[in-house]
């Protein structure tokens, strides 16, 4: 059972030759598909979009009734503006970043729980693993749409920050179920036997032996985070639980409120559900695409 | 035994469409079998065994094809059929009793509707109350309860889900029934009851079996006649008896020889040597790297079928001149290292 | 099995009780007065309500004990739950919780219910086809299709089909749920009204839902294709149609009717604002109204009554799955 598998030393030693290089050998074994580097290319386009925008587009024109309402695209709004007097493109050159923003936020501190909890139930079994093992499985049962519509109707403040962290708090039994299956497979190789006869503590081998191995499944996991904590973002925002009125979710709001699509105003109402469903595009092929690095033996099947 | 035979195997040819240059996983295989008659099929797994029964079901999955050969039921051409043609014919006249006893039931239907679900495809008996009574007689003749029709595979042995195979094998009274290695999985005493079993109802059914295993000792017990395939190759055939005390090809005196013995010291001898990948196969003869008789011939051609009597066939180099298996030249060599080597030396 | 069935009640009771809990416990965690803020906001929108507010005010002094102890609140809580006592809605006064809630949910158990039958077995169908070897290339081409459209909110997919029905084509109703010309009655044109208002939220949903599980059935199709008993009923001589359906989608429709469940809550997120977009008067439109009043009890009512649904729904399939899959029944 061992046989195949790869020593301590080969898979924590840092790769030769820089990421270039990793890449061109990870393409050749299969394991970087196009379609990784495809979601990563278009999900970095996007946060581009986000931080080059301001170069070139004022933010005073995405601030309501900067310029005339409901006017379709020209030379002098290249995407037209919006019900409520905003240059669409500018609200979109805005707002995009708030919304990965708060993605971004909410998946790393989910996986970087889900990390942590898996190791302590993965190493220390038992009753931890027990009581981390319920508390996830009855969590996952209730909708979260719930529980953060709770929430984000009580916070007075609404930021990032703190909207990340509402929506973090529930999504990291996922990572955890994902990662912890991944501890308990890594904890029988031999050479954590070696790290342990070497006298290092439990709590040493969890986080300087086993840890790095589950590296890989933590950056799938993430992936997935980000997903599903933009979903819950743009679904808070667009039912009006958003963070200030520049957000792609609070922008999906408006455009609801207004009726901007029975009213016909594509402009309006097409940027802010392109960009948010190209947006997911890309998180979807970033996530088919780990799962062939996370799982190599995917690409034997066709 | 001058009867015709029920089903004749006529230069069968198998290829894995997969990569060019792979050798065909079954090689101009030729055989009979007659009415009643019991054919066993010896070999290593990759030897082609339980591709040639499958191919002889016509079950090959892609990449797996049949390139070359005739398969005759009676007088008709299995090769040409179509496949509505096929599924008249299996199970009521070809059957299957399938390898992996743990996994060949569809673990959510009651064993009883698997049977009935055989019958009743090939129109069989429709009244309710008379195809129960048929499942309880099958049952039976395999020596199951009649209350198993009701139960799950899951709450079965692995020997009792075997029989219920074998009684869905027999259901229609086929003329042949194909048992692709019954017993793997199963431990050495159930290994017997399924054999014994499986001979019961071969003789209340007059069907031919061909029944293909790995044990020489289990497959000859059974058997009236014994195949012993090779790479793909079918290297001998002849009466179990004469294969057992007599063997012609260095294989199968070899597989002969690792048979343990009852009574008397133990002379365990295993073959050294591992059978040839399909990739690798040698040139000339498969078995020469392994086969301590090995001269040139052996290397540079492969050795043709002969029938030096009715019913007694042998595919090597050593005859005719010999007229039977002579002693070894030299000690058969032992690393198995070497012998890899060789076996890769010689893949073209 | 009594085991199973007693295990799994208690599951039920702690992912209640925990979620109850939590919804009791999120208000008073947070930092300052949410329902003194609450009804001062209330106040300054709707200045012309001061009758509902001076009542509503009452009703939350009465309902929330707030010069208590906490542990008094929180029984005080638990006693209203069990009576059912959602309190009075803010927006609606005085109209109760309850009675909102009554209102509404049938629209979205009919829409919900519908749409996650209607998408399962298309899903399912898809999935099995996609695992056949030789299918044909149009299907192929749907796997990936139905797998973006599942990636993306279904409230997108909704406006999508809203401006291409309702604004371009003009051939569908692009919100509501019955016509405002139409004589509510129970009679065939009121059906067919609804109904016709249904079609574009449903297929919004059935589209974004039907992605996964065709994903999750064909990787259980394939696996199962490859197993003895395929191969098996095909010695058989059973017709292709047989062994596909009987011996290859029984066996892997029955994990994916787990998946079912636990798709469940996604559903149920993805339904609310495909309600908001088209106006569908459900829970899910009743929440949307309630946050943007700012009534504290209707949200809190429609939460717990779905995640009480939810958790029930969980717990039903849960029971009835091993009558459907015979090896969970005997292992337990």
């Amino acid at each position: 059972m061992s046989v195949a598998l790869p020593t301590a030393t080969q898979e924590v030693e840092p790769p030769e030759g820089g990421i270039l290089s990793l890449l061109r050998r990870g393409r050749r074994d299969g394991r970087v598909t196009g379609l990784l580097i495809g979601g990563v290319v278009l999900f970095v386009c996007i946060i581009l979009f986000g931080v080059l925008g301001p170069v070139f587009v004022h933010q005073s024109l995405a601030q309501v009734g900067a310029v005339d309402p409901n006017l379709p695209p020209s030379g002098a709004h290249l995407l037209g503006t919006d019900g409520q007097g905003r240059d669409v493109l500018a609200a979109m050159i805005y707002s995009t970043p708030e919304t990965v923003k708060i993605g971004l936020i909410a998946g790393a501190i989910g996986v970087g729980i889900g990390v942590v909890l898996a190791l302590l139930a993965g190493f220390f079994r038992g009753p931890v693993d027990a009581v981390i093992g319920a508390v996830s499985d009855s969590l996952l049962t209730i909708p979260g749409i719930a529980i953060l519509i709770v929430i984000a109707n009580h916070l007075t403040q609404l930021t990032a920050i703190s909207l990340g962290l509402a929506i973090a708090s529930l999504s990291w039994m996922v990572p955890t179920r994902l990662m912890r299956a991944q501890v308990l497979s890594v904890r029988e190789r031999t050479y954590i036997a070696v790290a342990r006869m070497g006298g290092e503590s439990e709590l040493e081998i969890a986080f300087r032996e086993v840890m790095p191995n589950i590296l890989p499944f933590a950056a799938a996991s993430l992936v997935w985070a980000v997903s599903s904590a933009v979903l819950a973002s743009v679904g808070l925002a667009a039912l009006g639980l958003g963070t200030g009125d520049v957000s792609l979710g609070s922008a999906v709001y408006w455009m609801m409120t207004y009726s901007a699509v029975l009213r016909g105003e594509w402009w309006w109402f097409g940027p802010p559900m392109i960009i948010i469903g190209l947006l997911f595009l890309s998180l979807l092929m970033m996530s088919l695409g780990m799962d062939r690095f996370v799982n190599p033996r995917l690409n034997d099947r066709g | 035994m001058a009867e015709a035979p029920v089903l004749r195997v006529q230069n069968l040819r198998v290829n894995y469409t997969t990569r060019p240059g792979l050798a065909p996983a079954v090689n101009d295989v030729t055989f009979s079998l007659r009415p009643g008659e019991r054919l066993g099929l010896i070999g290593e797994s990759g030897s082609g065994k339980t591709t040639t029964a499958m191919a002889i079901m016509r079950l090959l999955r892609p990449p797996a094809r049949i390139t070359a050969g005739r398969v005759l039921l009676g007088d008709r051409d299995v090769m040409s059929m179509n496949q509505s043609q096929l599924r008249r014919v299996r199970l009521s006249e070809v059957a299957l009793v399938p390898q992996g006893a743990m996994n060949s039931l569809n673990p959510v239907m009651r064993v009883g509707e698997q049977i009935r679900d055989g019958i009743a495809a090939h129109g069989g008996q429709r009244e309710a109350a008379q195809i129960r009574t048929r499942v309880a007689q099958l049952l039976e003749r395999v020596g199951l309860p009649p209350d198993v029709a009701r139960q799950y595979p899951h709450q079965l042995s692995g020997g009792m889900k075997q029989r219920v195979a074998i009684a869905i094998a027999a259901s229609l009274q086929p003329k042949v029934i194909i048992a692709d290695e019954p017993t793997s999985a199963l431990d050495v005493v159930v290994q017997r009851q399924v054999i014994a079993t499986l001979a019961e109802v071969q003789k209340q059914a007059r069907s031919a079996v061909l029944l293909i295993g790995h044990d020489m000792g289990l497959v000859a017990q059974f058997a009236h006649t014994v195949g012993v395939l090779y790479g793909g190759r079918l290297v001998e055939l002849g009466p179990a008896e004469q294969i057992v005390s007599s063997p012609r090809h260095p294989y199968t005196r070899m597989l002969v020889d690792s048979l343990p013995e009852l009574e008397g010291k133990q002379r365990l001898v295993g073959i050294p040597g591992l059978p040839p990948a399909l990739s690798a196969m040698p040139t000339g003869c498969p078995f020469h790297p392994r086969c301590p008789w090995a001269f040139d011939a052996c290397r540079a051609s492969m050795p043709p079928t002969l029938e030096a009597e009715e019913g007694r066939q042998v595919a090597c180099h050593l005859y005719p001149k010999h007229s039977s298996l002579p002693e070894p030249p030299a000690p058969p060599p032992a690393q198995e290292p070497a012998d890899r080597d060789a076996a890769e030396a010689g893949h073209v | 099995m009594r085991t199973y069935v007693v295990r799994r009640i208690g599951l039920l009771i702690v992912i209640v009780f925990i979620a109850f809990t939590a919804n009791f416990l999120i208000p008073r965690l947070i930092p300052g007065d949410p329902i003194q803020a609450e009804l001062a906001q209330q106040a300054a929108i709707t200045g012309n309500q001061g009758v509902n507010i001076a009542a509503a005010a009452k009703a939350l002094d009465a309902k929330f004990q707030l010069d208590k102890p906490v542990w008094q609140q929180y029984l005080a809580y638990w006693d209203d739950l069990f009576h059912l006592d959602l309190g009075y809605s803010i927006q609606n006064y005085p109209e109760t919780v309850g009675s909102e809630i009554r209102a509404t949910i049938f629209w979205t158990f009919g829409l919900l219910g519908f749409s996650i039958l209607v998408a399962f077995v298309i899903g399912c169908l898809l999935g099995a086809a996609l695992a056949w070897p030789t299918a044909p290339r149009v299907i192929r081409a749907l796997g990936p299709f139905f797998m973006v459209l599942g990636s993306i909110p279904q409230f997108l997919i909704g406006l999508a089909l809203i401006f291409a029905f309702a604004t371009i084509l003009r051939i569908l109703p692009g919100g509501g749920v019955i016509e405002s010309t139409q004589v509510v009655a129970f009679n065939f044109s009121t059906i067919f009204d609804i109904l016709h208002h249904s079609i574009l939220p449903a297929a919004a949903l059935i589209l974004g839902l039907i992605g996964s599980w065709a994903v999750g059935m064909r990787g259980m199709m394939i696996s199962v294709l490859g197993e003895d008993y395929i191969l098996f009923a095909e010695a058989k001589g059973l017709s292709p149609g047989r062994v596909f359906l009987w011996y290859g989608m029984r066996n892997a429709l029955l994990p994916q009717l787990t998946g079912l469940a636990v798709a469940l809550g996604t559903a149920v997120s993805g339904a609310i604002l495909v309600e908001v977009v088209f106006n569908y008067p459900g829970v899910g439109f009743l929440l949307f109204q309630a946050i943007s009043q700012k009534d504290y009890f209707t949200i809190q009512g429609v939460v717990l009554v779905l995640i009480a649904t939810l958790a029930l729904t969980l717990f039903i399939v849960d029971i009835l799955y091993p009558f459907i899959d015979p090896r969970v029944r005997y292992e337990q």
